[in-house]
């Protein structure tokens, strides 16, 4: 049994945007995705979600912590060995193709590298086992261009391609958040059916419900670090931390009206205004699902503290990192995640920051 | 489209957009064809550059008289020579076709030698980024804001003859900087693409993925950056040949004209002596310039039923 | 009736000859209603958005037309729709950051676009601005940024502001939350309702692939399929007791927040939408459709099985079509189908 071991991982980029400075992707963040388990890594955007997707295929690398495979770091595993064993696929099942080639050179690419002298006939004995383990008809998706196919059949053919490996690690990268909603839950049961074939998988999606549906943990992370994780059932159940109770007060539910209450007139006198917003907010925070008064008002100032807090995290990076070789520790403590507790077993919440 | 409709118009073009309201096909490479035939410019455009590299070719062999041959001095046209003679008495139409031939060398020699190093430099720069970007970037700058004529004159002292190969390989070796940027950019934006991340998961090496996986996708683009440098190689050696500074012993356009200008051929009112040189520049660089437009609309899908 | 859109037909021009995408569609808008209009790419939601306000040239109305407040919309004209554009219907574009131009502060942006629209009055105009600004809790310091410099949540709350400043009769939201996180999506969804019930727009279109966030926002839901209207309903009608057997499977294939594979399977729908280059006669849904008979061959009509919940299926209309089918909108099916096939 492989284990994949993400051990204090960081990422800093520096940002390209007015000013430079330094974003924290990704804080020490630490886990392990053992085989037979689908672990959802949720997130909204800038919670660094996707970077640590890319940083297990070894298409990004950390600034700092290390994530080994039977115990010996990925850097060190020869590329096309590791890549044998870890594999993903994206966002966008149209980005991920070739526009100018056939959908199936994705399979040749795979053949030239790792079977180039297999047989015709062997090869294609291996393809049809591995389109029947997605529930593809080779007819219907061998020979044709991207365009041709459907979002569906296009992400297919993707995890189609990683089971041609000997694969053991799966990265999922939002790969139904493009797809139509009447799909989407067909290629979450294929997931589970890989899943319990023994496969370890990596569902990286901001979408709660789904990673509620596929998964057996759950991490979620808010600008680079776990703030809570532990068994789906136990997350969802009974969650801990603010910022899960207030993302799933947010969710959109079919059957379940968000409670909202107008917001009232808007009085010139801006003192009585703020009093209202950071009352809401308070509300929100306090929140787990009943009873609470959540409004555009109080979202959108949480949300702009947020950005703000944002703010501050990098000025303080760019501080650091002006003076010169004397900033290491400092960055090190500015990049300390919350503390992770223990609430009940399998599940971690951390300390508010 | 004015400002205020910006915001109030969908500007997001129709293939793409999650909400596709026909599965949109790709352009598929008949469709070049469909659109390319019925593209007026681009017809136009290569019909007339088809006629003059015809001409270039099958010119000098149907030409009654070689350029080195000797006539009366100064005659208008006739029927003996075509396009009349110049002051040393050589036939003018002789040494047009045989110009223009050597206007097609030059052109060719400094598009692909340009393109050759600019897709290089681009594909390094784009694809690795970082500090190595940064210094092609500068030398990039430098060679752009080198004067050429300047640098033509120094290299050329120094030479006893200057060869047709020279001239092409030092009008590459000055232009190339416009393929480098092209490239790079298109290699910058393309190597973000999910299928080059695919690649690489495939275990593919970073020079099979650059020529197999982003070069294609720029193609058509490369092709039209290549296209204009072949026509301003023709006219940079056409200028640099008027100014003395071409391939010594060779006839050229450029070397015609200046011919003309230095026997005061204007003030003669000897106009077969300059015109049809002049003439046929022109026509060669603005029908590549009109085909250019036209392959760039059958290209661009949002620029071909507009 | 805010909105009154008759067999409404919208082709785009291609080389393989006209694709229409949006074929004989006629719904009604009340006063103050947020209609939702659903469905999965490629079924004509957006087309039918961009037709009620600009077509682009691809675009060609291929018949029907709309009525907004009693008065046609002059949809084929787009220099009288220019004069329409902003005052009686207005856009929110799916992406806000490109429909803001970056190179100028928010504060510009908004007045270059009164001026462009030949508003006299600015001053009082801004001041509302400030004050719908402060309402959803922006500060007016947000109009010396620039586009780049605000959250993607702040963007989609600023262009819906201008969107609706000149208090728009219908205003078109085109997959306005699809980019955002969850929270932020929640303020926006939000943020539309408020706008409705203080009278700043009259009615909404909300089109969007996410049924979830439409039971939120939305007063009526309306599923298009492949070029046409499936079903159209009150909200609780539809996310409760859908009867298209189409809605009835994409609810179905919707995860709720608490529903594990462990728990319940769902399914998905097998098989894509037909293609719209060459559509099947009949029901679009037909093949795709577990309860499809011989009279699917025919294309249904979009009829009215109970009071405010209309259908196009033969078999819905077999099992309800006891009395009071009606077709509505009155005189809005024209194409014959209508006359047949009530079932009784």
């Amino acid at each position: 049994m492989s284990t994949l071991k993400i051990d204090q991982v960081s990422k800093l980029f520096r940002s390209t945007s007015r000013g430079g400075g330094l974003t924290a992707a990704l804080r020490k963040v630490s886990f392990d995705i053992p085989q037979g388990e689908v672990i959802t890594l949720i997130g909204e955007s800038g919670s660094g979600k996707s970077t640590l997707g890319k940083i297990i295929l070894r298409l990004v690398q950390p600034t700092s912590g290390s994530v080994t495979l039977d115990g010996k770091d990925i850097a060190k595993h020869p590329q096309r060995a590791y890549y044998q064993y870890v594999q993903g696929v994206f966002q966008d099942p149209f980005s991920s193709y070739n526009p100018i080639y056939q959908a199936d050179r994705v399979f040749e690419l795979v053949r030239g590298t790792y079977f180039p002298r297999m047989s015709a006939a062997e090869w294609d004995a291996k393809l049809e086992g591995v389109l029947d383990a997605v529930a593809l008809n080779p007819a219907d998706v061998l020979g044709k261009y991207p365009h041709q196919l459907s979002g569906g059949q296009q992400q297919r053919l993707l995890i189609a391609r990683a089971l041609l490996l000997d694969v053991k690690f799966l990265v999922a990268d939002e790969i139904i958040s493009m797809l139509d909603a009447s799909t989407r839950v067909d290629i979450l049961n294929l997931l589970v059916k890989l899943k319990r074939q023994g496969l370890a998988i990596l569902f990286v999606t901001h979408d709660l419900s789904l990673g509620n549906y596929v998964s057996d943990r759950t991490i979620i992370l808010r600008h680079g670090a776990i703030v809570e994780m532990g068994a789906t059932p136990k997350v969802f159940g009974n969650p801990q931390h603010d910022y899960t109770k207030m993302l799933l007060t947010a969710v959109p539910e079919l059957h379940k009206k968000w409670k909202h209450s107008p917001l009232g007139p808007v009085t010139a006198a801006g003192d009585a205004v703020v009093a209202v917003d950071s009352a809401l907010a308070t509300d929100v925070i306090s929140a787990n699902g009943s009873g609470a008064v959540a409004t555009a008002v109080a979202h959108a100032t949480l949300l702009d503290e947020l950005s703000h807090a944002e703010a501050v995290v990098k000025r303080d990076l760019r501080a650091v990192f002006s003076r010169e070789g004397r900033g290491s520790t400092v960055v090190s403590s500015l990049l300390e995640p919350p503390r992770l507790v223990e609430f009940e077993p399998d599940h971690l919440v951390a300390e508010p920051e | 489209m004015s400002l205020a409709d910006t915001l109030q118009e969908p500007g997001a073009p129709i293939p793409g957009a999650p909400a596709t309201p026909v599965a949109t096909p790709r352009p598929r490479r008949n469709d070049f064809f469909y659109y390319g035939l019925r593209n007026k410019k681009l017809v136009f455009g290569l019909g007339l550059e088809l006629l003059l590299v015809i001409l270039a070719i099958v010119g000098p062999m149907i030409s009654p008289h070689n350029t080195s041959d000797y006539f009366k001095l100064n005659a208008g046209p006739s029927g003996g020579n075509w396009l009349g003679t110049d002051f040393q008495g050589h036939d003018v139409f002789a040494q047009l076709v045989n110009g223009l031939r050597e206007s097609y060398l030059v052109g060719a020699l400094g598009a692909v030698s340009a393109a050759v190093v600019g897709m290089v430099l681009g594909f390094i720069a784009g694809w690795r980024g970082g500090i190595l970007d940064e210094i092609l970037q500068l030398l990039t700058n430098v060679i752009v804001m080198i004067p050429s004529l300047v640098l033509l004159v120094v290299v050329g002292a120094y030479l006893n003859t200057r060869s047709v190969l020279f001239e092409g390989v030092f009008i590459g070796l000055t232009t190339w900087p416009w393929v480098a940027r092209a490239v790079r950019a298109q290699t910058f934006s393309l190597r973000s693409r999910e299928f080059v991340d695919l690649a690489k998961l495939s275990g593919k090496r970073p020079t099979s993925i650059v020529i197999r996986d982003i070069a294609p996708n720029m193609a058509s683009y490369l092709f039209l950056v290549v296209i204009l440098l072949f026509g301003s190689s023709m006219l940079l050696a056409a200028s640099y040949d008027f100014l003395g500074l071409g391939p010594s012993g060779v006839v050229s356009l450029g070397g015609m004209m200046q011919n003309a200008n230095l026997n005061s051929a204007l003030f003669f009112k000897e106009w077969w002596w300059f015109f049809p040189p002049g003439l046929v520049l022109t026509a060669m660089v603005a029908s590549l310039l009109v085909a250019n437009v036209g392959l760039d609309e059958v290209f661009n899908p949002k620029l071909r039923e507009s | 009736m805010s909105l009154t859109v008759e067999n409404l037909s919208v082709a785009y021009r291609s080389r393989r000859g006209d694709i229409t995408a949006v074929d004989n569609v006629s719904f009604r808008l009340a006063d103050g209603e947020i209609m939702g209009l659903a469905g999965e790419s490629g079924s004509g939601k957006s087309t039918i958005g961009n037709a009620l306000i600009y077509m682009d040239p691809r675009m060609k109305l291929a018949g029907g037309k709309a009525l907004l407040d009693g008065k046609e919309l002059p949809l084929a004209d787009n220099d009288a729709m220019r004069k329409l554009r902003m005052t009686e219907v207005s856009l929110v574009p799916q992406y806000a950051m490109s429909a803001l131009p970056p190179t100028r502060r928010i504060g510009k942006i908004i007045t270059d676009l009164l001026r462009s629209h030949g508003i006299k009055d600015r001053d009082e105009v801004l001041s509302e601005l400030l004050r719908r600004l402060e309402l959803i809790g922006l500060k007016d310091e947000i109009l010396r940024r620039y586009a780049f410099e605000l959250s993607g949540g702040m963007r989609q709350r600023v262009t819906i502001i201008m969107s609706s400043l000149l208090n728009p009769s219908l205003l078109i939201a085109d997959e306005v939350t699809s980019a955002l996180d969850v929270s932020t999506q929640r303020a926006v969804g939000e943020m539309l309702i408020e706008f409705r019930d203080r009278g700043y727009i009259k009615s909404a279109i909300a089109i969007t692939h996410d049924l979830s966030i439409l039971a939120q926002i939305a007063d009526s839901i309306t599923i298009m399929y492949a070029g046409r209207l499936a079903e159209k309903a009150s909200t609780a009608a539809i996310t409760e007791a859908p009867l298209h057997p189409y809605t009835q499977a994409l609810i179905a294939s919707l995860p709720e927040v608490g529903v594990r594979h462990e728990d319940t399977t769902l399914t998905g729908i097998p098989g894509r939408p037909p293609s719209l280059v060459n559509p099947p006669s009949g029901c679009r849904f037909r093949e795709r459709c577990p309860f499809a008979f011989d009279k699917c061959t025919e294309t249904p009509p979009f009829a009215e099985i109970r009071p405010g919940h209309q259908v196009a299926c033969w078999k819905v209309s077999q099992e309800h079509g006891g009395g009071t089918r009606v077709t509505v909108p009155a005189g809005a099916i024209a194409d014959g189908a209508s006359t047949e096939g009530t079932g009784e």
